[in-house]
């Protein structure tokens, strides 16, 4: 029974440790992972619903497409892919560990074979001299050597970067870390966002699964900019922020100015730049062309009239003094938006004091007389909010990664044997990497050595 | 002179070392293949200088960006480092017909950008402002050019072990030049070995950037899924090598689907999905 449920065990962690599970789960996740990229992840865009059919539809609800890399098989297989990991690690990392801690100081006929880098170099120097002569050698040209004796005869053995041999271990484990790092951001942590109108302020936050979240302290948006290039196109978008505990502004964080890439950080939440926008009321009459029947109507920023035949035009843009844009024209106007019948978009302008050029839009606001009384606006900030208290396990995770990485590739652990007889020196040696470069190293070596000790001979 | 008029040269360098390390492949004269070599060096020289030109010329026009800032200067660059790699490459292993796979990639480049794109220095958007576009574009693109070389040379590598042409004596005058098969499989993973880190440190350098500017170092776009469906490919390579069944031709063809996924997350995911990496959009 016992033997049968170790073989059991066997089985599972062969299967677990196995190379071909890891190259199948590493080619699999990337395959599943562009399905992803091609359908909509998280709030579906109209659009995006109008294109497809509804059986479709259920069928991408069903296994989880809209959010796959949350989805239970897309978690599945890095759980799979961890375990592959840990328990590869768990199988190869004690040899490895004994090559390191206990290594092989004596090369015999057996190892001396596997060597592909041999040499014989002959001295008529005694043992004794022959190894104070070899270990200084060594010492200054590679790494300062362990000695053994046996029988008259010394064994030298010398290495370097052995630990080099961890690096693929440290990659597999930054990997497990940087995975910790996520979930302890996903479990404790929170992404969020919120609107501040100038000169307002707030203490709670919408999370993205629509929680409301007490920040416990609030923040003051004192002004929000835009600042442009001459081209027009935006340079900078700022707010002026001041955190307040009990109502009273935090030394150090009074009016503070957060651009796109030089966030707020307060008590472990920080605070990005994202979007801003117009928060507003304004006024307008809609009457009959001859100005008769006026109705007052009042839009929000951005809003749209809803017009008695059925139809609707969209506020975009207000100014509460035309004569900036219009030289010829005055006091407050604002620009509409309306959707033809025939799928065209029309912009146009509604003053407050022209009927004559009111007039013309009638035939785009349902053959009514539409007029802009004015309005008053304020800019609002849009902040995204996070707490993330998961990201530096994660950092340290992604600079383990890439310092295993490097090493993993670029070091290697490089042995040298040298066994010193009456006259002889067998010099052998092995890297773990690159065999060409420590096959120069090599040749390099045994030359230097050779003339060296043929010096000493001279002598 | 403007950087405008280097880059146009750098582009006819590029031609004509293409078209020297084809004249090599087909009529095995060494000096063709020298002229190659020298003539892309030579344009890699104009177009160091025509970027670091570029780069003064935004200050004057007083925008003031590295210019890696948009498609046209992202093409640019591309072909910069795939020429670099390039070099490296083939001083060391001397083997001037790798040029003749590998050079044309930055050619392509160089004359999209110069025939097909808008040239002009156009103002850092905000979300692009911080130091770290430099340094998450550099290593990306150095990434992204060593998979370039690798999958020249694994190209070279599926021609090279062609079945019936794998045998000395069966191989053709062409194949006669190619370096020995052992040697494309070894440039093939060293190359890979130098764009791995590269590509790793670019997918942090992103995550970092995207941490400190959005507060989310990872949000499943589709840029960021794509960087990492090539690292799975090239990390699913660089464990092939453990393996029996996955080196050889086997190799090269993931090397060639790694960087056919390199080149749809740098260019698919903008012409054709939409996301945070909008300098595709038009």
């Amino acid at each position: 029974m016992e033997i049968k449920d170790s073989s059991i065990f066997r089985g599972i962690t062969d299967f677990f440790s196995s190379l071909r599970l890891t190259m199948f789960l590493l080619i699999t996740l990337a395959i599943i992972s562009i399905i992803g990229t091609i359908i909509p992840q998280g709030t579906l865009p109209p659009e995006y619903l109008q294109t497809v059919s509804q059986k479709r539809l259920d069928f991408y609800h069903a296994m989880g497409f809209f959010d796959m890399y949350h989805s239970w098989w897309f978690i599945l297989l890095l759980i799979l892919l961890s375990i592959n990991l840990i328990v590869c690690s768990f199988k190869r990392l004690p040899g490895i560990w004994k090559t390191i801690t206990q290594p092989v100081l004596i090369m015999d006929e057996g190892l001396e074979k596997t060597l592909p880098n041999r040499a014989i170099i002959r001295s008529r120097a005694d043992s004794v001299n022959l190894k104070e002569q070899v270990v200084a050698f060594l010492k200054a040209e590679f790494a300062a050597p362990v000695i053994t004796e046996e029988d008259g005869v010394y064994h030298l053995f010398a290495q370097k970067s052995s630990w080099s041999r961890l690096a693929v271990y440290a990659v597999h484990l930054s990997v497990l870390v940087i995975f910790i790092g996520a979930i302890i951001g996903s479990v404790f942590g929170y992404k969020g966002f919120v609107n501040i109108p100038e000169g307002n302020s707030i203490d709670k936050i919408m999370s993205r699964s629509d929680k409301e979240i007490n920040l416990g302290f609030a923040v003051h948006c004192e002004k929000f900019s835009v600042a442009y290039y001459p081209n027009g196109a935006p340079r900078e978008f700022k707010s002026i922020l001041t955190v307040l505990e009990n109502g009273n502004p935090v030394p150090g964080y009074n009016r503070v100015p957060v651009i796109v890439n030089d966030p707020l950080h307060y008590k472990g939440i920080t605070f990005y730049q994202s979007s801003y926008g117009k928060f507003g009321e304004h006024e307008f009459i809609i009457s009959n062309p001859d100005g008769s029947n006026p109705q007052p109507i009042k839009v929000s920023s951005g809003g749209s009239v809803k017009l008695p035949d059925g139809s609707s035009v969209t506020l975009q843009e207000t100014t509460p003094d035309i004569s900036r844009f219009q030289p010829d024209q005055s006091g407050p106007a604002a620009q509409m938006n309306v959707h033809l019948a025939n799928g065209e978009h029309k912009t146009f302008i509604v003053y407050s004091n022209n009927p004559v050029m009111n007039r013309m839009n009638i035939s785009y606001t349902g053959g009514r007389l539409l007029e802009y009384k004015g309005g008053e606006e304020f800019m609002y900030t849009g902040l995204q909010v996070a707490k993330d208290p998961g990201v530096w396990i994660v950092w340290f995770g992604c600079t383990l990664m890439i310092a295993g990485i490097y090493v993993a590739f670029f070091m290697s652990h490089r042995r040298i044997w040298i066994r010193v007889e009456n006259s002889t020196v067998t010099i052998g040696g092995n890297a773990s990497k690159n065999q060409g470069a420590f096959q120069i190293f090599m040749d390099h070596l045994q030359t230097k050595l050779n003339n060296q000790l043929s010096a000493g001979d001279n002598k | 002179m403007t950087s405008s008029l280097l880059f146009n040269i750098t582009t006819i360098a590029y031609l004509i070392s293409m078209l020297c390390f084809f004249s090599h492949l087909a009529t095995r004269n060494e000096q063709a293949g020298a002229v190659g070599s020298y003539t892309a060096y030579g344009g890699l020289l104009v177009q160091t200088v025509a970027i670091l030109l570029r780069w003064k010329e935004s200050y004057d026009l007083g925008m003031g960006h590295v210019p890696l800032s948009n498609l046209y200067e992202s093409v640019v660059f591309f072909a910069w480092t795939i020429i670099l790699i390039f070099m490296f490459v083939d001083l060391k292993y001397r083997y001037r017909i790798i040029g003749a796979f590998v050079v044309p990639f930055a050619l392509f480049g160089m004359a999209w950008a110069q025939l097909g794109m808008n040239s002009g220095i156009e103002p850092l958007v905000p979300a692009l402002q911080s130091n770290w576009l430099l340094y998450h574009v550099v290593t990306c693109f150095l990434g992204y050019a060593a998979f370039a070389v690798a999958c020249g040379v694994s190209i070279m590598y599926l021609i090279a072990t062609r079945t019936g042409l794998a045998e000395e004596g069966k191989r053709g005058a062409i194949l006669d030049m190619f370096p020995p098969a052992r040697l494309l499989d070894d440039i093939n993973y060293k190359s890979i070995m130098i764009g791995f880190p590269l590509l790793t440190l670019g997918i942090v350098t992103g995550a970092a950037w995207a941490n400190y500017a959005w507060g989310t170092y990872w949000s499943w776009d589709p840029k960021e899924t794509w960087s990492l469906i090539v690292w799975f490919v090239y990390a699913a390579f660089l464990h092939a090598r453990l393996t029996r069944g996955w080196v050889g031709r086997r190799a090269a063809w993931l090397s060639i689907i790694g960087f056919v996924a390199t080149i749809f997350c740098y260019l698919g995911v903008n012409l054709l999905l939409s996301g945070l990496h909008s300098y595709g959009g038009k």
